[in-house]
């Protein structure tokens, strides 16, 4: 070591710990690259993984994607909402909810073309059809839901107009598939809600794979009653009975599920849902949406807490879609939560006697 | 459409109506000496753009990081010392003595079948130290969880059992990315990389980047396998770590060089990938590894998402028929 003046400055040096005295390999460390004591080559770390680097890779999804996780579910509830004023002779309801429908859904399928990575190909999602890709069945779900929710919107926004959307002769055909577009669009509606949820579970992102058995029931939860809080925005109070009592449904339905979930969740892989941004936004989603509830029970028949309500329920839903989407990217990013599960189920396995089915063999 | 999880052919299950034997790589990471060719014929031949910023990792002599988009054949250096080693040659030992079922006829005179106690067991080489390279590669999966997500049929299974993507068909949705459960795949940057400025002038006379938003990944080199070629990979390492051929040769010579090394009392060896009962249905790219898959970056228990899909597709449907049921209610349970 050369002496300097400047030496009386420089931080003492910690000891360092020699490499052998036991510690598991690589990993993370601060780094440390101001010179003032000497950095070992190969920092140390508590559980084994590669440098902490991660072991499964994390969908390459921005915002766009959680965002259509929502809108998906505003567009699926209101159809459904939408077909209910339909059946039950409520025409403003009716009509709110088609719109909402669709808009939700133009929207949402901007935001999903836009994170492709070559979104000039956004067709090439229908040049086949294959069960075992969610995302190939839910570009088909997506493509009828939207022909139907299409329809049955345009319907409305030519009555709207006073009949002066320049349809000539379809106007006739408009008006005699309206009714059957918007029981398509019903029909389509539940499974678009629900199949993102296995879009998720069907991944090797930890903390979504370890979801996969409750999250449909979270998803189709959120949808209602975002979609209920919606036509409570939207619609007068006088029609928005059925929406209401949707939107107990749906908080209920989703404390319920999320709760059930991440009790059944591996409790590492469910780790991340109660950590960091993702943890905010799932907290404060179970927070809006009890908050919703009560209030529209309690304040449903007035405009303004009606309105208030939906909102509430509205940005409760947001919430819950990117907290769980935000939790899973998170989950990947970190190798523990890919190593650990992994490491406990196989030895439970092992532990019940069941030893031919691991990757790593002794021979 | 074949099974989704569980021992099977793939070519058969994809319908290929020929009999190409399924092709696979064995890498012995015991005899690999980090020398990167692999690496470096990988990138050559299959004209795959820098990857990264040209950065020292510190870790250890890999600064190439992880597979990606680029990169195709990774080599990790690990530094171990004695405890360590110790650790590794106890845990493989127990792997033995699970007494693993064979699958397919046992090796013959496999040296295994002496008894371990008795072997040599002094190392061959210094007791305190090691260095673990091992260069690492798509595992070409019997049930490929990229492929099986794979919406728009851009990743396909070749007559050889292998998983490629045609980069005319994928349009960059990166659900096979997160559908891999080893991280393998990856969508391709713009190639806007951030080159360290001295090298600038030089970037800028890099080609533009190929397949820019579309994944990509290790195609068993798919071009040489059509005209009868090795690998790139197999054909520059020059130690023979990196082995080519018929996938059910590779997995018996993996078998039998397991042995021989156990037999030298090395229990740390150990095979990944050779199990057609896990839960990726064995891989295409067997491994032998001298410590828990986890210490390379590899998953200890892989498993095919879409082997759940079945399950998922039943639960979404109970939610389905919950929410209609909830609307139901809500319309026809009187006024609320
Ligand atoms: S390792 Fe990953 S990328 Fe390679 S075939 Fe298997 S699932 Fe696909
Ligand atoms: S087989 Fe070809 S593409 Fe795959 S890692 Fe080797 S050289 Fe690269
Ligand atoms: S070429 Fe062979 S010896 Fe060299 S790093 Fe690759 S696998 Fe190891």
């Amino acid at each position: 070591m050369t002496l300097s003046e400047f030496d009386s400055f420089r931080p003492s040096e910690p000891v360092r710990r020699r490499r052998r005295e036991g510690k598991r390999g690589p990993g993370r460390r601060p780094a440390n690259g101001d010179g003032s004591r000497e950095m070992p080559m190969v920092p140390e770390q508590e559980f084994s993984s590669y440098y902490g680097r991660p072991v499964v890779k994390a969908a390459p999804w921005g915002n766009d994607v959680a965002a259509y996780l929502f809108l998906g579910g505003v567009a699926a509830g209101s159809a459904l909402l939408g077909l209910g004023g339909q059946l039950s002779g409520r025409p403003t309801l009716r009509r709110n909810a088609r719109l909402s429908a669709l808009a939700a859904v133009s929207a949402g399928t901007v935001a999903l073309v836009k994170d492709l990575g070559r979104p000039e190909r956004f067709l090439h999602m229908l040049r086949t059809f294959k069960v075992t890709s969610p995302m190939s069945v839910g570009s088909w779900i997506l493509s009828a839901f939207s022909a139907g929710a299409g329809v049955s919107a345009v319907a409305e926004i030519d009555r709207m107009s006073g009949s002066r959307l320049p349809l000539g002769p379809l106007r006739n055909v408009l008006r005699a598939v309206e009714g059957p577009a918007g029981f398509e669009a019903a029909v389509f509606a539940g499974p678009l809600a629900a199949y993102t949820a296995v879009l998720l579970g069907d991944t090797a992102t930890p903390t979504w794979n370890a979801a996969h058995e409750e999250l449909p029931f979270v998803f189709v939860s959120s949808a209602a009653l975002a979609s209920a809080g919606l036509a409570m925005v939207t619609t007068p109070v006088r029609e928005t009975g059925p929406a209401r009592k949707l939107a107990v449904l749906g908080v209920l339905g989703e404390v319920a599920a999320m709760k059930v979930m991440e009790q059944r969740m591996d409790p590492v892989a469910a780790e991340p849902l109660h950590q960091g941004k993702a943890g905010a936004m799932l907290k404060w989603s179970e927070r809006l949406a009890v908050a919703g509830g009560l209030g529209t029970l309690l304040g449903g028949r007035h405009r303004g807490a009606a309105a208030v309500s939906g909102l509430a329920l509205l940005t409760a839903s947001a919430l819950t879609r990117f907290g769980v989407f935000e939790a899973g990217l998170a989950s990947a990013r970190d190798p523990r939560y890919t190593i650990e599960p992994q490491k406990t189920r196989l030895a439970a396995r092992r532990a019940a006697g069941i030893t031919d089915d691991a990757i790593t063999t002794g021979g | 459409m074949g099974q989704l999880s569980g021992p099977t052919d793939p070519t058969a299950d994809a319908h290929w109506e020929h009999s190409h034997p399924r092709k696979g790589f064995f890498t012995d990471t015991s005899i690999c000496i980090g020398c990167k060719a692999c690496e470096v014929a990988c990138k050559e031949w299959n004209h795959n753009p820098q990857d990264g910023n040209l950065e020292l990792l510190g870790s250890s002599y890999d600064n190439t990081g992880a597979l990606g988009a680029s990169t195709w054949r990774h080599v990790a250096f690990i530094e171990q010392g004695q405890e360590r080693i110790v650790e590794a040659r106890e845990s493989g030992r127990a792997l033995v003595s699970l007494g693993m079922p064979r699958i397919g006829p046992p090796a013959t005179a496999s040296p295994a079948a002496t008894d371990l106690a008795e072997a040599e067991t002094t190392p061959p080489d210094t007791a305190d130290f090691r260095w673990l390279m091992s260069s690492d590669v798509c595992k070409h999966c019997t049930h490929a969880g990229c492929l099986d997500v794979c919406p728009t049929g851009a990743l396909f299974r070749t007559e050889f059992g292998t998983v490629v993507v045609q980069d005319d068909v994928c349009n960059g949705c990166g659900t096979c990315v997160a559908g891999c459960p080893f991280g393998v795949i990856e969508r391709r940057a713009d190639g806007s990389v951030k080159v360290a400025t001295s090298r600038n002038d030089q970037h800028a006379k890099h080609p533009a980047v190929p397949n820019a938003g579309i994944a990509q990944k290790c195609t068993l080199c798919y071009d040489r396998l059509v005209a009868d070629e090795t690998p790139a990979c197999a054909k520059a390492c020059p130690t023979t770590s990196i082995k080519f051929g018929d996938h059910d040769d590779m997995v018996e010579t993996a078998r039998e060089r397991v042995s021989s090394l156990h037999a030298q009392g090395l229990t740390e060896a150990r095979l990944y990938g050779a199990n057609e009962n896990d839960g990726v249905g064995g891989t295409g790219s067997v491994f032998l590894l001298l410590d828990e898959p986890e210490v390379y970056g590899l998953p200890p228990d892989p498993r095919v998402p879409t082997a759940d899909l079945p399950q998922m597709y039943r639960r979404a449907g109970m939610a389905v028929a919950g929410m209609a049921a909830a609307v139901a209610v809500a319309f026809l349970g009187g006024r609320a």
